[in-house]
């Protein structure tokens, strides 16, 4: 069972309906002492970092907890931004830490200014092999929509690159975050949903 | 690079696919699931779902569409026409829609854009303008491109923006459905007043006009229906054609 963490912030049933078509079976838990019996956890998010303050002290603990106990986290968007430590889009409210380093919004050298948010498809560049890109040529185009986003670094799984390089996707052990929309990314989404799943049975 | 989308418009009425010239004289283009999945596979970029009609009693038929879509499309989706207030736009997105589109509630209660933009995401806003070029400015119409009104489109598309749109669909009401190509002055004077994207639309006929869209009318997007619906060209050929003119595609 995958329990997707529903904290009040935009639409699940894009991510819900996704995970149904390749075969998981999931729950939105409505306390978190609910979160040790599952096999998986995702948190997604669409919007301002501000609405994680959603995932208060009690569901934090019991995130963090079962993590530590190696069953899969994944964050989706918003949700992987949240597995850093911050962002500066609402400093004043912390990250889960599990990753290193602060979300930032895109800068542009003068001249070469493009819109924001960075919405639509673009193409990941794979710089190691990890479980969640099994698979996955480099070059494959997904489908973001945000303004901020996730540092570089030795945990990126993939990495886009607009105004500059960003974690386009993060692995480190079971945790896990997709800044794109593997909901949203046609085939190739769904590719890499199944293979975060096959750890989270 | 970020590539510029094609979106297919599904312009639907009574739960049918139909599309018009200038919005008259509708033509049968048929079901919105079987012509979404042919896009899926084709490889469209996103899907925009028009309710024409969009009366009162077209709010359910058209929550009905949107689920046959959404639940075999693994692609954005949009819905536009008919969405007035919270609860259509509730209705849409409970329905599977990732975005609504407002036109005419949105030029009538601009307050219903922030609204949305706070409870959903601007992601999940786009703010639908029809206009065309009257003299000096670009007015903007509603009811089917057939009423003025005393607003300007690229004031207009400004005010979007702040008020919280994630993204503008600029319709041209003088070229829509007559594949006269799109109208890259209008879009391009819409594209760099703002910083959202700006799907351009109304005119689509051969692939040239893509590329001019693009180029010329500083697109990120564009949309089209009569020139897929019909088997007259594919996704793929124009992918292709665009990928080779040196515009960033998916493919």
């Amino acid at each position: 069972m995958i329990a997707l963490v529903d904290y009040g912030a935009g639409n699940l049933t894009s991510v819900r309906k996704a995970l149904a078509a390749i075969g998981a079976n999931v729950w939105t838990p409505t306390v978190p002492g609910e979160l040790g019996r599952a096999h998986g956890i995702i948190v997604p998010g669409v919007g301002h970092f501000d609405a994680t303050r959603g995932l208060t002290d009690d569901w934090r603990a019991a995130i963090k907890a079962t993590v530590a106990d190696g069953t899969p986290l994944l964050g989706i968007c918003v949700g992987l931004q949240w597995l850093f430590e911050g962002s500066v889009e609402a400093p004043e409210v912390a990250g889960l830490g599990l990753f290193k380093g602060t979300c930032f919004t895109f800068t542009f050298p003068v001249n070469e200014r493009q819109k924001v948010p960075h919405v639509g498809w673009n193409s990941l560049s794979i710089p190691r092999s990890s479980k969640l890109m099994a698979g996955i040529a480099p070059g494959t185009q997904v489908y973001f929509t945000h303004s901020y986003a996730a540092p570089v670094s030795d945990d990126s799984a993939a990495i886009c690159d607009y105004g500059g390089p960003f974690s386009a996707a993060v692995e480190r052990g079971n945790v896990a975050g997709m800044q794109f929309h593997p909901e949203k990314s046609g085939p190739a989404g769904l590719h890499m949903l199944s293979n975060w799943l096959r750890d989270a049975v | 690079m970020l590539s510029k989308r094609i979106i297919a418009c599904l312009d639907v009425r009574d739960g049918k696919v139909v599309k018009g010239v200038n919005f008259e004289g509708l033509r049968d283009a048929g079901d919105p699931a079987a012509l979404a999945r042919r896009y899926n596979v084709e490889g469209i970029d996103e899907i925009v779902i028009l309710d024409v009609t969009a009366t009162v009693e077209a709010r359910q038929a058209r929550a009905h569409t949107i689920a046959a879509v959404a639940k075999e499309i693994f692609l954005p989706l949009a819905v536009g026409g008919g969405i007035h207030s919270e609860a259509d736009a509730a209705a849409a997105i409970e329905a599977g829609a990732d975005k609504v589109s407002l036109n005419t509630a949105a030029l009538k209660t601009p307050e219903l854009i922030t609204l949305l933009a706070k409870r959903y995401g601007s992601q999940a806003v786009i703010v639908a303008i029809d206009a065309k070029q009257q003299s000096d400015r670009y007015a903007v119409y509603v009811r089917s491109g057939q009423a003025a009104t005393p607003r300007d489109a690229v004031e207009w598309a400004r005010e979007a923006t702040d008020r919280g749109a994630g993204e503008i669909l600029l319709t041209s009401s003088d070229r829509d459905g007559t594949k006269a190509g799109f109208d890259c002055a209008m879009t391009a004077a819409v594209s760099s007043a703002v910083n959202i994207p700006v799907i351009a639309s109304g005119g689509a006929g051969v692939f040239e006009h893509f590329a001019d869209v693009f180029r010329a009318g500083r697109a990120d997007a564009a949309l089209a229906a009569s020139i897929f619906h019909f088997n007259e060209k594919s996704v793929e050929e124009l992918k292709r054609y665009l990928n080779s003119a040196g515009i960033p595609v998916r493919i």
